[in-house]
């Protein structure tokens, strides 16, 4: 709380924007900064894994252990860059986009039935067998077109989750 | 609908048509059968752990927001400078010498009590009482405490707790001087654990440590022996478990709710225009705490004893616990949040991420019988 040395001013304010494609406003980059810094306990310039998991809404979240690849190490820029798929103003193909980036855990461009498997392992945990899973989501699969060995990328997600819009969306507190 | 009904004439009436289903896709259907963009739809778990890195209730509840600077213009500035002399120059000094005074008289009270009135227990423990009601009302003293009392003061009977919110060690303090509570307390190591082990232990406390699991079953032992005993001071406790910063309560430990006695809530309100009193164990060290108490104004809080209350039959001592905490956060007009506070400490459990993970895999599997 006491590094008063790391004060936002305009340029910083307005590049952070610039880096976000605009999804915040600014002076809600202002209190995801305040936020930021309330995090990063040690005032490394950036969150820490465990810095995130002592925020227990968070380290209880089925897809924790997924989000932390993601936001391990970042700077406060690349912070708000995660978050803005978040933002009320971000595009439906942004959104999609995020939620590729979460499957394509080795980042290749390219989902396949094993990431698709992964995560529903980590929404569902120890309460469907392993052996059920693999039916229901071979299934699922095959009835919209796929095949169990298709490799999924960025052009069919956008066609399964765009056609219904995405609710994925988080308010940031403005002092 | 004609349509529909024709062909399900034709077929078992048990198993829907397939068919009808399918031409049913473009719509939207929240439930029934499975869909690939059900499994691929992760938005309301990821807005969930977006949300939870925005802002959480629980990291707010040991925020200490810095007072704002109102020092930044050419008239103010020279006033505030002048209030800092006068807090620093003035006021600490002599704040330090009420304190010093006020351990010096009650030192050369008690040592002679505590040794040469063994033998008489009855009224060792009376003037005992009387004098750490002294040194306590000296503390307060030193921090110019201006505290105002509200309610029925406590009287010592047996089968009966005092339960508070907790937002600094200054609490037991405050609370002390009016009324000479035995305590639960987490043994602290430096100076405090040394008047601990001496001087609170003769107005009778318990100690626990934090990370030992065994711990608790001795200490529900001897809180239930301490409340049964006739003769000893009222038991304190603070349920919550950690320190809190006075805008909001995290749970209550039902160790206090579950020994079958009466509880009677006690709502601690501190001034922040004055001081925030809120200790944040992890930035400041005890002693540093009580130095920025001495050179700030004063210590402004209100005190509310609060009716005693019992548990309602059919209530479980959860329940009892989550009762008092509402009737303590609403007269001391502060929110509660559903945390626990040893997560200050620890991870929360696997449980809670398994509860949503079973919540998920039921729908699945629901809608999988729906096929």
């Amino acid at each position: 709380m006491g590094n008063t040395s790391s004060i936002l001013t305009q340029y910083d304010i307005e590049e952070v924007q610039e880096h976000c494609n605009n999804t915040f406003s600014q002076q809600e980059i202002v209190s995801l900064y305040q936020r930021f810094c309330q995090l990063d306990r040690n005032s490394g310039g950036f969150i820490s894994a465990d810095e995130f998991l002592s925020v227990p809404e968070f380290a209880v979240n089925p897809l924790a252990q997924r989000l932390f690849r993601m936001i391990d190490g970042l700077n406060f820029k690349e912070f708000v860059a995660f978050l803005s798929a978040f933002s009320s103003r971000a595009t439906l193909q942004h959104k999609v986009e995020y939620i590729f980036k979460v499957y394509d855990s080795d980042g290749n461009g390219k989902v396949a039935f094993s990431d698709l498997l992964d995560v529903l392992r980590d929404l569902t945990g120890q309460f469907i067998s392993e052996q059920q899973r693999e039916p229901v989501l071979t299934q699922v699969l095959e009835e919209a077109g796929y095949k169990k060995d298709s490799i999924l990328v960025l052009s069919d997600f956008m066609k399964i989750l765009g056609s219904n819009g995405l609710k994925m969306e988080v308010e940031v507190p403005v002092d | 609908m004609a349509s529909m009904s024709s062909s399900n004439l034709e077929l078992d009436l048990d198993r829907p048509n397939i068919e009808d289903y399918l031409t049913a896709d473009s719509i939207q259907e929240p439930r029934g059968k499975l869909r690939l963009h059900d499994f691929l739809d992760i938005s309301p778990t990821l807005t969930e752990a977006g949300g939870a890195i925005v802002d959480d209730s629980f990291t707010r509840c040991f925020k200490s927001n810095p007072p704002e600077p109102w020092n930044w213009n050419v008239y103010l500035f020279p006033l505030w400078c002048l209030g800092v002399v006068v807090r620093y120059g003035i006021l600490f000094p002599v704040r330090v010498l009420i304190l010093t005074l006020g351990w010096i008289i009650f030192l050369s009270c008690y040592i002679p009590v505590h040794l040469l009135l063994k033998g008489h227990d009855k009224l060792r423990k009376k003037l005992e009482r009387g004098l750490v009601e002294l040194i306590c009302s000296f503390f307060v003293a030193s921090w110019t405490g201006v505290v105002k009392y509200h309610g029925p003061r406590p009287c010592t009977r047996p089968k009966q707790v005092f339960v508070a919110n907790h937002t600094s060690m200054i609490d037991f303090i405050i609370l002390e001087q009016m009324t000479a509570f035995a305590v639960i307390m987490q043994k602290h190591p430096g100076w405090v654990g040394l008047l601990q082990s001496t001087i609170l232990e003769s107005v009778g406390c318990i100690w626990f440590n934090r990370s030992e699991a065994k711990d608790r079953e001795i200490v529900t032992r001897k809180l239930r022996e301490h409340v049964e005993g006739p003769d000893n001071n009222p038991l304190l406790i603070f349920p919550e478990g950690t320190c809190v910063n006075n805008h909001y309560t995290v749970m209550f430990k039902k160790g206090a709710f579950e020994l079958g006695s009466t509880v009677c809530p006690i709502a601690i309100k501190y001034n922040k225009i004055f001081v925030d009193a809120f200790w944040n164990s992890k930035k400041q060290s005890f002693t540093t705490h009580l130095l920025q108490l001495m050179t700030s104004w004063a210590v402004v809080c209100d005190v509310w004893y609060l009716e005693p209350q019992n548990m309602k039959p059919g209530e479980t001592p959860i329940q009892f616990a989550e009762r008092v905490r509402e009737i303590i956060s609403a007269r001391a007009g502060i929110k509660m949040v559903p945390w626990d506070g040893y997560l200050k400490y620890s991870r929360p459990s696997p449980k809670h991420r398994e509860h949503k993970q079973q919540a998920f895999a039921e729908s699945v599997l629901r809608r999988l019988k729906d096929k």
